[in-house]
């Protein structure tokens, strides 16, 4: 693990147990979290996103569990793995060192309870039992996202809009100064404006706070705006992972370009767009080999033998393929 | 030849495989085989014991008698081979009865709604104020219910406001749904909509009810026949545990089996019928079907 | 491309009432005043965030909802003044693509079933092997190959494009002049997006069929509708309507330029430079509690005391066929 790197993932395996068979959502996952960086996941469904991202604090919903690999955390100069760690242990870790804004987080809140009160009850589930510490804190943090605080904590949920819950609940996860605070989809269900207000937000705590962000969405387009550094995932897999830029202007996955293909600017006259042909992946049955393979123009033998592992582009930039060298770059 | 395979398969065998999926269900539903090949074809194959036998007066289960004997010596478990038959059918009637006026009611409410929705609801909030048994009991006094579908009739017509207001909640519900939607733009006809769209998405929550009605017209029939309100002859197990009750076999320890054989019987259907209902799901649930 | 109207939209208003603890009825109005029309063979957007409206308006040119006042002309005739005969004509010509593929097929039903049942409805079809023909022959047209494979499949046997596609299949059945596509895929994950949103570009070759493409997504609505026309609403009216291209490199309205401010893009160097439009105020407007003249000045940068917050500016045409709502373009 290197020296700025504050979580390292190694080969993390997380499956489910469905009625049809086992979903394999995470295979053979590896990557490093450096300090106050952020890192964007980009991937859609089935690419195994959310699951990676609930399984970095133990919190994979339902029968899924992590079934091979390690989760290291480096908090303090102590390490430890999250993925070994018992229920009691993680519960220290979560909010405290590693918080999370979840995926339609915004119905999360009860109805009948105040945000004073979901404030002071999450700290207490948390073990933080100081009622002035929790007030002054909140107060300080819905000023930082830029609410009225007073008004907000005697507000009940229904009385907040869309874009304030959300507010509220990035503000809430950084109570206890967390180390790294993880984001699925935390725009998904704003209005345009809204959404723009949130991304601000983010970067203003990204700059602010000493804090690293894992970033995970369907969006290439709010990564770009946010990220440092972006892995597009596919099947369950890192399909590419490297700093923004070269995500962005030097893609080198097949499936990296097509996506970039495939998304419509606003800006810039009329650019043709190019589909990506075939469907997503079915994970209880998953391609053998490349999980990209049969959506692939460039696929050939062994891409359906063996699954590539990362390999060095250059500096920072890695990519999962066996053709990446021989297929043009373009523009 | 495939067509007719494929037909025989998806008529007989594919229920039980999407039934199995439910451990409890599938045994429910074995159960609940038996006990209606016990009640319809049952009495064909055992006779029912109409000897009197004063020496055999109460005895409890021996190998002759498994489940011993009543207060004139008559063996208990051909009585109750023979007593399910009228039970059970006036269950099914009453349960049938009801839940037809039911889902016409409620369907039409629901979909339809406007004026025929504030009608329909104001009868059924009617006579869903007025306590249901106190009501058979009143009914039962004044009509004389000397036949089995006369007596289903009366539980049925007592037992549909309920089923109508759910029957319409789920309606309401469907009716949104953008399928309808996209079949009202489609013009295909309220016909259609009703029968084609909406009732095939409702049909595992209206044979559930169905058997939940059937369970609670049980019940209100055995109610009724301890009270002897309802002049029945013949066998069945209500009557039983009314001559049971009647005849002082609850003052005796030998006779325990004559009294709990009955309610037994009846616990029994309760039990496997609702349990049943685990596996309806799985049936009318395209996503749980396996492919060949 | 001809340039006749098929569809005319006059003065179209929709409020929904609500009775009020203290007696009497509050007005909730979600559309005013909204005129436009669709021309053969036309790609019409209308775009804006939630809230404004733009569903209802699709839904009442549909005919599921009865407006307010107002009206509704297909080819010069009024479909609200309609006779039942005249009706069912209407709704021939006009079909709806909804938003959700996994609401919008009855569970119940095979493909088969879903197709066939218009078919035979409207007398197209008249023996069930003449039904199977044609719903193969449509399977092929929304690209779902080999149809023998789909035609018996149940909705949750297909993927979300596979099903957005049926969808697609199900309108075409009746030969629709033009079709309203509410959300059509904004549900849909981003590599399918594009390859239904060229199949509806290739009905509209084909078939010439003209589409209301409703929805937040402008860049989406730019690529699909480049040729055509786009209308910008807010709060219930049309702020600013225009050739696609004209709207989206040049807006006029300020609502509009804070929208295109605000769309992040998939290229970190464009996002860099763009500039966020900072609006007076984050709070989105209350449709029962309205502010008075024009409803964006509250949150507008260029408003004029005196003039914004008292006359609601009407819709006028500044450049050819490039109208726009707003007093700063007052004469």
């Amino acid at each position: 693990m290197r020296e700025n790197s504050i979580l390292s993932v190694q080969n993390l395996h997380v499956i489910y147990s469905a009625l049809r068979g086992t979903v394999k959502a995470v295979r053979d996952v590896s990557f490093e979290l450096r300090k106050r960086e952020c890192l964007a996941f980009i991937g859609e469904s089935g690419s195994g996103k959310s699951t990676l991202g609930t399984s970095l604090i133990s919190l994979i919903p339902g029968t899924g569990r992590v079934s091979d690999g390690k989760i290291i955390y480096r908090g303090n100069s102590k390490e430890v793995n999250i993925a070994k760690l018992s229920e009691n242990d993680v519960r220290k870790l979560r909010w405290k060192e590693i918080a999370m804004v979840f995926q339609s987080a915004l119905n999360s809140f009860n109805p009948i309870l105040k945000i004073w009160n979901h404030v002071l009850e999450t700290a207490k589930a948390h073990g933080v039992n100081d009622k002035n510490f929790v007030r002054k804190k909140s107060l300080e943090l819905l000023e930082l996202v830029q609410l009225d605080p007073e008004r907000v904590l005697k507000s009940f949920p229904h009385e907040l809009s869309g874009g304030m819950k959300q507010r509220t609940l990035i503000a809430m996860s950084l109570l206890l100064d967390p180390k790294i605070l993880i984001l699925d989809e935390p725009t998904t269900a704003l209005d345009i404006l809204t959404q723009k207000n949130i991304i601000e937000l983010l970067k203003k705590i990204k700059s602010e706070l000493e804090l690293a962000m894992i970033f995970i969405s369907h969006d290439l387009s709010i990564a770009a705006e946010l990220a440092d550094r972006v892995a597009t995932m596919y099947g369950g897999k890192i399909v590419e992972i490297g700093p923004t830029d070269s995500i962005f202007y030097h893609p080198k996955h097949p499936y990296t370009k097509g996506l970039l293909k495939a998304v419509p600017k606003i800006s810039g006259g009329f650019e043709e767009l190019f589909s990506i042909p075939g469907e997503p992946p079915d994970l209880i049955n998953p391609p053998s080999g490349c999980p990209f393979h049969p959506r692939c123009q460039y696929a050939d033998e062994i891409c359906k033998k063996e699954a590539p592992q990362l390999e060095r582009v250059e500096e920072e930039h890695y990519v999962a393929c066996y053709k990446w060298r021989g297929i043009a770059d373009e523009k | 030849m495939k067509k007719l395979k494929n037909f025989l398969w998806s008529l007989f065998v594919q229920p039980v495989i999407l039934i199995a999926q439910n451990k409890t269900g599938l045994v429910g539903f074995i159960v609940l085989l038996i006990i209606i090949f016990m009640s319809f074809v049952g009495p064909y194959i055992i006779p029912l014991d109409t000897k009197v036998k004063l020496d055999k007066i109460y005895q409890p289960p021996s190998w002759e008698h498994i489940l011993g004997t009543d207060s004139e010596g008559k063996d208990v478990f051909s009585q109750i081979v023979h007593g399910g038959k009228a039970v059970l059918t006036v269950a099914f009637l009453a349960a049938l009865f009801s839940t037809l006026i039911a889902v016409t009611l409620g369907i039409t409410s629901g979909f339809v709604g406007g004026r025929a929705d504030t009608v329909i609801m104001f009868i059924t909030e009617v006579v869903l104020t007025i306590p249901q048994f106190p009501l058979l009991a009143v009914l039962a006094a004044f009509i004389r219910l000397s036949s089995p579908t006369l007596l289903a009739f009366i539980l049925g017509a007592v037992s549909w406001p309920a089923l109508t207001r759910a029957i319409r909640a789920q309606a309401l519900s469907l009716r949104e749904r953008d399928f309808i939607e996209a079949a009202k733009i489609l013009d295909l006809g309220s016909f259609h909509i009703i029968f084609s769209e909406i009732l095939p998405n409702m049909m595992s929550y209206i044979t559930i009810s169905f058997v939940m009605a059937m369970t609670g017209a049980i019940y209100s029939q055995v109610g009724l026949i301890l009270l002897g309100l309802v002049p029945l002859s013949g066998h069945n197990w209500g009557l039983m545990i009314q001559l049971a009750w009647t005849r002082g076999a609850i003052f005796f320890k030998d006779s325990l089996s004559y009294i709990l054989s009955p309610i037994l019987a009846i616990v029994l259907f309760q039990w496997s019928s609702v349990s049943f209902t685990r596996s309806l799901e799985g049936i009318f649930n395209p996503r749980l079907r396996v492919r060949r | 491309m001809k340039n006749n109207k098929i569809i005319e939209i006059k003065n179209l208003e929709k409020s929904f009432y609500r009775r009020s603890v203290l007696g009497g009825k509050k007005v909730i109005p979600v559309l005013r005043n909204i005129n436009f029309d669709i021309k053969q063979e036309e790609v019409f957007n209308l775009v804006g965030e939630s809230g404004c409206g733009k569903t209802t308006t699709g839904k009442i040119i549909a005919g599921l909802i009865h407006p307010t006042s107002g009206e509704v002309l297909y080819r010069g005739k009024n479909i609200w003044d309609m006779k039942k005969q005249e009706f069912k004509k209407y709704r021939k010509a006009v079909q709806m693509i909804h938003q959700d593929p996994y609401a919008s097929l009855n569970p119940m039903k095979q493909v088969y079933d879903i197709l066939s049942a218009p078919l035979f409805r409207h007398d197209i079809v008249k023996s069930r092997n003449e039904a199977r023909e044609k719903v193969l022959e449509l399977l092929e047209t929304v690209g779902m190959t080999p149809p023998k494979d789909f035609i018996d499949k149940y909705p949750h046997e297909l993927s979300g494009g596979q099903r957005q596609r049926i969808v697609i299949a199900r309108a075409l059945t009746i030969n629709p002049e033009f079709i309203v596509a509410d959300e059509a895929v904004s549900m849909l994950d981003v590599s399918i997006r594009l390859s239904v949103i060229e199949l509806l570009s290739n009905l509209k070759e084909k078939f010439g069929v003209a589409f209301l493409f409703i929805t937040h997504d402008l860049a989406m609505a730019k690529y699909f509708g480049w040729h055509g026309r786009i209308a910008v609403m807010y709060v219930g009216k049309i702020v600013e309507l225009g050739p696609t291209p004209e709207v989206i490199d040049n807006p006029l309205h300020p609502y509009t330029k804070a929208l295109l401010a605000a769309i992040p893009e998939p290229d970190p160097e464009i996002n860099k430079k763009k500039k966020m439009m900072k609006l007076r105020s984050l709070d989105i407007p209350n449709l029962m509690d309205l502010p008075s003249g024009c409803k964006f000045h509250p949150r507008c940068p260029f408003w004029i005391e005196g003039k914004c917050d008292k006359v609601e500016p009407e819709l006028v045409e500044i450049e050819k066929g490039h109208f726009v709502a707003c007093h700063l373009f007052d004469k």
